[in-house]
């Protein structure tokens, strides 16, 4: 083998721009001897307007090149650094250099389908220790690292943990929600196809932690290419000893499974999941009783997303001391922020929270794509608050977020720029509950139909002032009445729209209105 | 569902003696631990709004009214999903809350039709009164948005409409028919604003998977879900509490009436063996009581070929006195009986045999047990000391392993295999041990562990063979035999049951259950936890029925399942009565109590109370009495509500007989088989329309009150006392309770029995004396009732009923969900639309081997007779084994059954008969003179227009 590596992404979003024609080109100039190299298929590194990121060893490090056709290869591969697509060293690359890599420092550079390249870099030193400590020694490593869940509601994981490990049971489950459904993430996607040994590492320490002997993650149908990934990586693992009856001979069981999710949003809200992985209608269970005393088929069971997950194992490597250094007041460690929408560069951004809203969407996205201002970003999936630019000065950070009436949830930002109109995005939101809605609780079954009627109403100028007030009350009788977050959290968008764009509801428009989709 | 008698109290009631204290409005409320806030409000007299929830469900947290405040908690949660803790701070009504109710309200009413004062569920209606509730006072969506109006009524249903126009989407019925009947046969389709209650896969509810249970339309708050009766007639304006008369589970029923009219039946939640749930033939089946074919007038004949004379009372009764009285005369005392029925109540059936001890003077009294349950009454009482069955059904809510031996609970017993799948799905283990496929070994959420598929008619080796390896294993509780059981019985059967014969090896080749399959069973059952045995009639209709009950007792004493909540041998009775029927004395050879006649005591005892000299001879059983018509010595028969014409086996040998008595007196509340035999007919009384006991299948003496007046004027026990006074043996009681008084006087198991009782506490399980004043859910806890347990030896003994050339088959019988017994009743309801004919399962091996297509009219032969019914094409038998029903008296099914029977109680052997089938184009012979035969015998005879 030779010593020269030539790393092209196997990540779905560079696919999606051409990676897998890259790949065969490279490929096909090894094998006809135009270059002493051996092609690796590695995660993305999440600079997205790089894709296809071509990356070549060199001895001063990786030199990378993109966006990268095709056609492009053999000129790279003659011209190397003199090349115009060569973006220099990727890890000089300011956008990557800024960030403070934890839980991605490994995608997009290992072979995720290597479990010696995994520990190469780091991988399975946090297990390790953990198979050194005793489950209650685990749950306060976890809880002083000041780990909070990552998939929206920000409940600390130590809390948890140890709620599930205090639960009496002789059966207990370490779930792993994968089923990423907010419009514009995808960490949980690009983690679990460029380190997925990560997350395994992450669910065994959960397991070891609570008393857990299975693990299912519950991934979106629409990740085909991370199911291969993780499946595969699942597969490895169990081979080599790290998952079964003797996790790397120390006498604990752990194992896991993977189930492909049922295609509804809703089913990435805990208590769907579980329903939906006990192989019923995604319907949201009432609460309590929490999942940490009976969840799945009514054992107490840990139900993390992946990021959290993924965290664990390099704060039981490195200390939670190590990982409580980043971050700010009670929002502590690194945020993986997926920047999206009508932005420049658009990717992963993983920081210590504390960072504020303007420095993502300014000088990591590098303003909007079509270099009109910025009107609104949307932070943490289509149910959270629109803000407005002259609010982006606020920090990254739970708490923060909270006071103005936002959330970060999943940690995804889609920018808008002054095209939108946000009477349109307010009445989407409505939409999009009542599409998802899975139909139990009467204020999201109805209301967020009856709130699309209602601002239908506004749209065609139908005593809008009226209308408004209405949407209004709907949004106090959903966000306190509903049943779960879909419900419960779809004013946030609403009211946001309405109270920080009161101008795109003012004026009713005289002119016949664009037809609606109607509900199906 | 709002009867006064039936309360909801929103969530479940939470079992347990801690107890929290809380404060709801002010109020200081104390309830056990684990209770809903809603219910604890409730019990306060504090009425959250609801709509989602209802005490028969767990809680659920849709629809999002019951929203409270809670102090020191955010946001506004739901009161009935959640919990009360101590110290609690609850305000039910604020500005905020009630903003929030009126804005759900708000939603609901948005879509749904404004057509309250034609609605069928005006006045009983939870949308109508929670929207009252709330101060809902406009609709500000208006109604011109996305809408359910248009929905397609569903009519399929005999019973009850489905209405999606008026549908609320709280899921109760998805929820009943999930929780309390254990179908899953409703299911909420699509999602959102499309979520909709679907049947099956969006079939009609005729069409899918539904039993019609009723407990979807119990369930419903809104006339989404509507009984067709009240549809018609509209709500009803009182209750009656009462007892179900169809099986043997004994449900508990509120009558819901419009004057003498009953609008609809629906379960008592305060039922201790049915919980508020029900089945198809409970809920819906009740409408035979006002069919047009029931006989309200006494009738007489000369001959059976005349035509029938309506009488008055005083004319029938004075006849069968005249009768009876001419040919005790003429052929002795002993020329006359009288059968008690088990649809009776307790106190009727007590009379008769008591009139037939006191009145004709001999022990000639017997039941239709003597064909069902006989050998259960015989075994158990030989093993543990008393004829019943030793748990509450409750007990199996806390059983590991349950083991199901020749029963049908779900279509025989729907209620009560409600709760065991309950169970089941809880996690218990599941034991089948069936010739047929029967629904539990695969139903939702539901598979059988094992499901041992025997040859008919080999129960004995099989139960031998699991025993022989719990002893051979070292799988027993030798604790327990040592401590309970008879330590010489027990040598004696240990030498036995380890006999090599007894191997599962070895019976294989007998019962066709593999040796591995029979030895994980017994496994299972003697180490997988509590493990109870519920078995029927495919265990006590054999030759070695009684045999087999022992076996079955042997096992569990073997075992230690006996004397604790969880465990036991427990009979599942085919009818409403049969346990009283049988308590009651009905036996030729039994006072009440199960008595010998010949024990001077019980006799002297009950010489003094009825005034009379007893006879200390056993008197003859059915079949004897039958025996000795066609021998000439026996001549007349009072038969009260039982068919034995066409229930017991071999019609022909039983009408022969009927024909040769000079005075058969039939008490019915239709012309049935038997009553083609008969010269007097006297109209009976449903259970609507008196008063009276039935004791279930658990031992459960449960209250039925009279709704409606008797139609024929006299309630059945009021038929018996007249029939005494005219006979010259004076009975003098002016209600049933007096008959209970008397009972309970007389009879030590009952000493604590009597209506004050009962309408104070319920129902109560008997032995209830002075030991046990509130009844006895378990038995033989601690010690059995005869003292030590006896292990009997139970060798294998082959029926005389062989296959061959000429009869290569075997015919089994049983029953379905819709139809009862001998049909007299659930046919004359809607409930022939899912079985209007009894068919013969055919395995598909059997069928191609004699070209038989599914649908193809066959005939089935045996060494007894012929008769001929439609073919169908079957997995659920095995090849070899060919089943069907007996609901409908044309079938002839006991035209072929044979005359084999019990070795110890005469209980016929229905459920082997060696048959051929094949093709024919005809009925038998059989059925074309029954045909003739029967509108010949059921004329009745022209009256003079009284104008």
């Amino acid at each position: 083998m030779s010593a020269r590596r030539i790393f092209v992404p196997g990540d779905a979003a560079a696919l999606s721009v051409g990676a897998e024609a890259v790949a065969q080109a490279v490929a096909q100039a090894i094998a006809d001897g135009a270059v002493d190299a051996t092609l690796v298929r590695t995660g993305s590194r999440g600079l997205f307007w790089l894709e296809p990121l071509v990356e070549i060893d060199t001895p001063e490090g990786r030199l990378g090149f993109g966006p990268v056709g095709p056609a492009d290869v053999p000129g790279i591969l003659a011209e190397g650094a003199r090349h115009p697509r060569c973006v220099g060293l990727v890890e000089d690359i300011p956008y990557l250099a800024n960030q403070q890599r934890l839980t991605f420092a490994r995608c997009g550079v290992v072979d995720p389908a290597s479990l010696a390249d995994y520990e190469a870099h780091g991988g399975l030193a946090g297990l390790r220790r953990a198979l050194a400590m005793g489950p209650g020694d685990i749950v306060a490593e976890v809880t002083e690292s000041g780990l909070r869940g990552r998939g929206g509601a920000g409940f600390p994981t130590g809390v948890k943990w140890r709620t599930v490990a205090d639960a009496p049971a002789a059966r207990k489950y370490i779930v792993c929600n994968a089923d990423e459904g907010d419009s514009g993430t995808f960490a949980d996607r690009m983690l679990m196809e460029g380190d997925p040994f990560l997350l395994i590492e992450g669910m065994i320490i959960a397991g070891l932690a609570v008393g857990a002997e299975t693990g299912f993650v519950y991934l979106r149908s629409e990740y085909p290419h991370a199911h291969r990934r993780l499946s595969a990586a699942v597969e490895t693992a169990r081979a080599a000893g790290l998952l079964g009856g003797d996790v790397l001979g120390s006498g604990r069981a752990f194992d896991m499974e993977i189930r492909l999710g049922a295609g509804a949003y809703i089913c990435g809200e805990e208590t769907s999941l579980l329903e939906s992985l006990e192989g019923r209608r995604g319907e949201v269970r009432a609460k309590p009783p929490l999942p940490a005393i009976e969840g799945l088929f009514g054992r107490p069971t840990v139900v993390n997303n992946v990021l959290s997950l993924a965290a664990v194992p390099t704060i039981l490597a490195e200390g939670a001391a190590f990982y409580r250094d980043y971050g700010t007041g009670r929002s502590r460690g690194t945020m993986p922020i997926q920047l999206a929408g009508n932005v420049a560069r658009g990717g992963l951004i993983e920081r210590a929270f504390g960072l504020s809203l303007r420095e993502i969407v300014e000088e990591y996205g590098g303003g909007t794509l079509t270099g009109r201002p910025v009107r609104a970003v949307q932070v943490g999936g289509p149910l959270g608050a629109y803000w407005p630019v002259d609010r982006l000065d606020t920090a990254f950070d739970y708490e923060a977020f909270a006071a103005r009436g936002g959330m970060i949830g999943h940690g995804g930002v889609v920018v808008f720029d002054d095209s939108v109109d946000m009477l349109r995005q307010a009445r989407f939101a409505l939409e999009f509950c009542a599409i998802e809605s899975c139909g139990k609780c009467t204020p999201c079954r109805l209301g967020s139909t009856r709130g699309v009627e209602t601002l239908d109403r506004v749209i065609r100028g139908e005593r809008p002032g009226e209308a408004i007030d209405l949407v209004r009350d709907l949004c106090e009788v959903m966000r306190d009445g509903s049943l779960c977050a879909l419900g419960g959290l779809t004013p946030m968008p609403v009211l946001s729209a309405l109270d920080h764009f009161p101008e795109d509801f003012a004026t009713a428009p005289a002119a016949a209105p664009e037809p609606e989709r109607t509900l199906s | 569902m709002t009867a006064s008698l039936n309360p909801d109290y929103g969530t479940p009631a939470r079992p347990g003696e801690a107890t929290v204290q809380l404060e709801i409005d002010g109020m200081a409320v104390r309830v056990p631990e684990g209770t809903s806030v809603m219910r604890a409000a409730a019990l306060a007299g504090v009425k959250v709004p609801k709509l989602c929830a209802t005490d028969t469900l767990e809680a659920f947290g849709s629809c999002r009214l019951c929203l409270v405040e809670i102090e020191g908690k955010r946001g506004t949660p739901a009161s009935c999903t959640t919990s009360v803790e101590p110290g609690m701070k609850v305000a039910t009504q604020t500005d905020r809350l009630a903003k929030l109710r009126r804005g759900v309200m708000e939603l609901y009413i948005s879509d749904h039709p404004l057509d309250c004062l034609t609605c069928s569920a005006n006045g009983d209606c939870e949308l109508q009164d929670m929207a009252g509730a709330v101060g809902l006072r406009e609709v500000r969506y208006g109604f011109d948005g996305a809408n359910h109006l248009e929905a397609e009524k569903d009519e399929s249903n005999p019973y009850f409409t489905f209405d999606p126009s008026k549908c609320i989407v709280c899921s109760r019925c998805v929820r009943a028919c999930e929780e309390q009947q254990g179908t899953f046969a409703l299911t909420i389709d699509g999602r959102g604003f499309a979520s909709h209650v679907a049947a099956g896969m969006d079939e009609d509810f005729l069409g899918s998977e539904c039993v019609s249970c009723g407990a979807c339309v119990a369930a419903c708050p809104t006339a989404t879900l509507m009984e067709k009766s009240v549809v018609e007639q509209g709500q009803p304006e009182r209750e009656v509490a009462t007892t179900c008369a169809y099986c043997g589970v004994g449900c508990s029923f509120v009558a819901e009436l419009q004057g003498d009219r009953v609008v609809r039946m629906t379960p008592h939640k305060d039922g201790k063996a049915n919980h508020g749930h029900s089945c198809v033939k409970g809920r819906f089946a009740w409408g035979y009581a006002t069919h047009p074919e029931r006989v309200t007038k006494p009738m007489v004949r000369a001959s059976i070929h005349e035509p029938w004379r309506e009488v008055s009372w005083e004319e029938a009764i004075g006849h069968v006195a005249s009768e009876f009285t001419r040919i005790q005369a003429r052929h002795g005392r002993g020329a006359v009986g009288g059968i008690t029925s088990s649809r009776c109540t307790n106190e009727e059936t007590y009379l008769v045999q008591k009139l037939v001890r006191a009145a004709f003077g001999n022990n000639n009294t017997d039941t239709c047990a003597r064909v069902c349950h006989s050998p259960t009454g015989y075994g158990l009482k030989t093993a543990f000391g008393t004829s019943a069955g030793t748990q509450d059904f409750d007990s199996v809510m806390e059983s590991d392993v349950i083991v199901v031996i020749g029963a049908n609970p779900t279509d025989a017993h729907p209620v009560f295999a409600s709760q065991m799948k309950r169970r089941l799905r809880q996690g218990a283990k599941l034991i089948v041990i069936d010739p047929r496929r029967i629904d539990l070994v695969r139903t939702p959420h539901v598979k059988a562990a094992h499901h041992l598929q025997l040859r008919p008619g080999t129960n004995v080796a099989l139960v031998n063979a699991l025993a022989h390896v719990v002893v051979s294993e070292g799988l027993m509780d030798e604790a327990f035999v040592a401590e309970r059981c008879d330590q010489e019985d027990l040598a004696v059967w240990r030498e036995f049951i380890l006999r090599p014969e007894n191997a599962p090896e070895e019976t294989e080749a007998v019962t066709g259950v593999p040796a591995e399959s029979v030895r994980a069973a017994a496994r299972l059952y003697a180490g997988g936890g509590r493990a109870a045995i519920y078995y029927g009639l495919g265990v006590t209709e054999h030759s070695q029925g009684t045999t087999m009950v022992m076996g079955m007792a042997n096992l569990a004493m073997a075992t230690g399942n006996l004397g604790e909540p969880g465990v036991g041998i427990n009979p599942l009775r085919g009818q409403n009565n049969v346990q009283g029927s049988c308590d009651m004395g009905s036996f030729p050879h039994e006072l009440p109590g199960y008595r010998h006649v010949s024990d001077d005591a019980t006799r002297a005892l009950f010489e003094a109370a009825w005034g009379v000299e007893l006879d200390p001879e056993p008197g003859l059983r059915i079949p004897n009495m039958l025996d000795a018509a066609i021998d000439g010595s026996f001549k007349g028969l009072y038969v009260q509500g039982e068919d034995i014409a066409q229930s017991d086996p071999n019609t022909k040998h039983v009408t022969a007989a009927l024909e040769a008595m000079e005075c058969v007196v039939v008490q019915d509340l239709f012309l049935n088989e038997t009553a083609s035999y008969a010269h007097v007919f006297l109209p009976g009384a449903s259970f609507l329309e008196k008063d009276g006991t039935f004791t279930n299948a658990e031992r459960r003496i449960n209250r039925v009150r009279r709704a409606i007046k008797p139609l024929a004027g006299m309630a059945d026990w009021e038929v018996t006392v007249a029939l005494s006074n005219a006979l010259g043996y004076p009975m003098h009681y002016d209600h049933p309770s007096e008959i209970m008084d008397e009972i309970a006087r007389l009879t030590p198991t009952f000493a604590g029995v009597s209506y004050d009782r009962l309408d104070r506490v319920g129902s109560v399980q008997w032995p209830c004396n002075d030991a046990a004043p509130e009844g006895t859910p378990v038995m033989h806890v601690g010690g059995f009732a005869r003292g030590k347990g006896k292990l009997m030896i139970t060798a294998y003994v082959p029926t005389e009923e062989r296959t061959g050339p000429r009869f290569p088959l075997l015919l089994t019988t049983g029953r379905i969900l819709t139809q009862y017994n001998v049909g007299a009743q659930s046919r004359r309801t809607e409930n022939p639309v899912w079985h209007a004919e009894d068919v013969l399962d055919i395995h598909a091996h059997d069928a191609e081997n004699r070209g038989i297509r599914d649908g193809d009219r066959v005939a089935l032969i045996s060494r007894t007779g012929e008769t001929a019914l439609r073919a169908r094409i079957s997995d659920r038998v095995q090849p070899g084994v060919v089943y069907t029903t007996f609901h409908h008296p044309e079938s002839g099914a006991n035209v072929v059954t044979t005359e084999h029977s019990d070795w110890a109680t005469n209980c016929p052997e229905y459920k082997v008969t060696a048959v051929e089938v094949r093709q024919t184009n005809r009925w038998s012979d059989w059925q074309a003179e029954h045909d003739v035969f029967r509108r010949a015998t059921t004329k009745v005879g022209k009256v003079e227009a009284a104008e």
